[in-house]
């Protein structure tokens, strides 16, 4: 397709675009949560639905996430494609049976027989002081349980194309928004936020990695607005003349491990950041995958950086100081290449 | 209400069937666990939960129902899918964990999914009921005019996800009815102990829906109040919530010693037992003789007979076959 300029969008709305446009094609398609109607998300991710498609399809939902968690469950297994919101997904402690027991499970408990196409989407991260349980990551806990997709969206682009492949998926998807990546006024500016974004549908793969910078020497896998810092510790990197490869995964369920396996052969070294905790999560897993799948062709043993293992404190210095910065990965890769 | 007679025929049948197949699954779990009890032995290991006494709960039901209707139920969820009309055999395949079941042997017996029929069943407390609104919320979206039927426990109403689904379900107007099972112990917790009120079909009020209470364990009591509930929810009427007193006669699971209910207790269900006083009074009122009634009693006994013995021969999964199914 060529155009003459390109259309740019913020994250946020990329989202808001892809919902729409699947509910414009699938009649089956609804979104319900909290304040996802007349608000249009607190994070704007279903941002004038409302006036599109009526109340009988954009479902403001009280204060109930079992309820309304579990009702999707249910309105997937009867012929509906829902879209749940999860407002942050540090309120996964109060409907957590429903998203795992139930909606993970049902598809396999049935031998095959039942799906639950459903996409789960929720806010994630931290980075602006909204304290402990408005901050989390928490992919990893979600990624560790079988039967749940799970997808991190870094750019506009992928944040499309992402979401209309997840509700066309037949599993449930858990979409999981970093609120420092949309392009929200009211969040710290970042421009790698907006972007261009064809206004037709279109779909991003499930699975399968993306290359955001090319790079020698050091592969930095993570996801989310991790991204964003890598590309930043990258720029400072090759300033000191240390050439990084950024591996954004974009889904940790399915991982894909070709393209890290493939990154790592390039490279001969890894480094994976995650905002998530450090124990038992992301950074082990992937550095694992890697030894399993490019064992000989690590120069190094893999490194981590993540929230080291304490809840996300509130006071700005003391959350900037857990959270990866360009300054801590470009660090953490320089200790990687020169020990 | 005049019920018709194929209705009280069909209960008193499928009540027969019930009973039965509980009490075969009660006597084979037992195969393979003695001298010493362990659970994870024998043809069914794992835990079993048996509803017998229970029957009049899911027979009251059913004569109501149409195909479409969807049913999520709990742990302990035999009778319900078989008044449902849930394919016997593959579900007494899945009980013995066999590849010809319902789940290919992933679920077991807590885990029961059907689409045609649509049952569903829950291991976790009171969380089918969240997707029981969903069902009706897709019923009311898609036009359909299917209900959705949840039932649970005594023990449930004090989950959240109790209040949850009443709260959401009466709100959005959703063809749904809740039945509450209620057979006055949570394992071993009496409902006095862990109820503030007495009855829970008074919980209704809360939520601006009708709440009835059915004090007999009696599929005619059931079938009349279950009745006008469905014809409500089909009529876009909203939801109904039903608590029906009735009797788990034997333990919480199979190996429960029930020492925490009085012997007076138990000797009163027996004396009260549905499987003997319904059929008694289906013939003392002339709707069935004595040898229909024996002959209903046969068929529900051959029925259950084909279904073990389709369980038992048929073959186990191929232990890979764990990997199959995460993901559609």
């Amino acid at each position: 397709m060529t155009t003459l300029v390109e259309r740019k969008l913020t994250t946020q709305k990329a989202i808001a675009e892809a919902i729409a446009q699947e509910m414009e094609r699938d009649d089956r398609v609804l979104v319900m949560g909290e304040d996802i109607g007349v608000y249009g998300g607190i994070f704007g991710a279903t941002e004038g639905l409302l006036d599109r498609f009526g109340p009988d399809r954009v479902i403001d939902t009280p204060i109930s996430e079992t309820g309304f968690i579990g009702a999707a469950v249910g309105a997937a297994l009867h012929g509906l494609r829902p879209i749940a919101e999860l407002m942050f997904v540090d309120f996964f402690g109060v409907c957590m049976d429903q998203i795992y027991n139930h909606m993970a499970k049902i598809h396999y408990f049935s031998g095959g027989a039942i799906s639950v196409p459903m996409v789960l989407t929720t806010a994630v991260g931290g980075g602006y002081s909204d304290a402990g349980q408005h901050s989390q990551t928490l992919w990893g806990t979600f990624a560790h349980l079988p039967g749940m997709k799970v997808v991190i969206p870094s750019n506009p682009y992928d944040a499309k194309g992402l979401m209309i492949s997840a509700i066309r998926d037949d599993n449930p998807v858990l979409y999981m928004f970093h609120k420092g990546v949309l392009g929200l006024g009211w969040m710290t500016h970042n421009p790698r936020a907006t972007g261009s974004v064809p206004e037709e549908a279109y779909t991003v793969p499930l699975g399968e990695a993306a290359v955001a910078r090319e790079g020698t020497d050091v592969t930095i896998a993570t996801v989310g607005l991790s991204v964003h810092r890598a590309l930043d510790a990258a720029d400072l990197l090759a300033g000191d003349g240390i050439s990084a490869e950024v591996l954004d995964l974009r889904t940790l369920v399915p991982l894909d491990k070709t393209a890290l396996a493939d990154s790592v052969r390039k490279t001969h070294r890894l480094l994976v950041v995650d905002e998530d905790y450090r124990s038992f999560g992301m950074t082990a897993e992937v550095a694992m995958t890697a030894i399993e799948e490019a064992f000989d062709h690590l120069d190094a043993a893999p490194a981590r950086l993540a929230v080291p293992d304490v809840p996300i404190p509130y006071s700005r210095p003391l959350e900037q100081f857990v959270l990866p910065d360009p300054e801590s990965i470009a660090a953490s890769a320089t200790s990687l290449i020169r020990g | 209400m005049a019920i018709p007679k194929e209705h009280l025929v069909a209960m008193c049948s499928t009540m027969f069937k019930i009973r039965y197949f509980e009490e075969q699954i009660r006597q084979i779990y037992t195969e393979g666990k003695s001298p010493v009890f362990d659970i994870a032995a024998g043809t069914i290991p794992g835990e079993m939960h048996l509803a017998a006494g229970q029957e009049p709960v899911a027979v009251g039901v059913m004569p109501h129902l149409q195909p479409g209707d969807a049913i999520t139920a709990t742990h302990r969820p035999h009778h319900v899918a078989i008044a449902q009309g849930v394919d016997l055999n593959e579900m007494t395949a899945e009980i013995f964990g066999k590849s010809t079941g319902l789940g290919k042997g992933k679920g077991g017996h807590m885990h029961l999914f059907s689409t045609d029929p649509s049952f569903g069943c829950s291991g976790i407390i009171a969380e089918g009921m969240p997707t029981a609104c969903g069902a009706g919320l897709a019923f009311k979206r898609l036009g359909q005019n299917n209900v959705a039927i949840s039932f649970f426990g005594e023990g449930a109403a004090n989950q959240g996800a109790f209040h949850e689904s009443l709260n959401l379900a009466a709100l959005w107007e959703l063809p749904v009815v809740f039945i509450c099972e209620d057979n006055a112990f949570a394992i071993s917790v009496p409902k006095t102990a862990s109820t503030a009120i007495a009855d829970n079909s008074d919980r209704a009020s809360a939520y601006g829906i009708p709440g009835v209470l059915v004090t007999d364990n009696d599929p005619v009591a059931v079938y009349e109040v279950a009745g006008e509930a469905i014809r409500r929810a089909r009529a876009g009427e909203g939801p109904s919530l039903i608590e029906v007193k009735t009797d788990r006669l034997w333990g919480h699971f199979e190996g429960d010693a029930d020492a925490y209910r009085a012997d007076d207790f138990k000797q009163a269900m027996l004396d009260r037992d549905p499987i003997q006083t319904f059929p008694q009074r289906l013939v003392e009122e002339g709707l069935l003789t004595e040898s229909e009634v024996e002959r209903l009693r046969a068929e529900a006994t051959e029925q259950v007979d084909a279904a073990i013995e389709f369980a038992r021969s048929s073959p186990f999964p191929e232990p890979e076959d764990a990997l199959l199914h995460v993901f559609a």
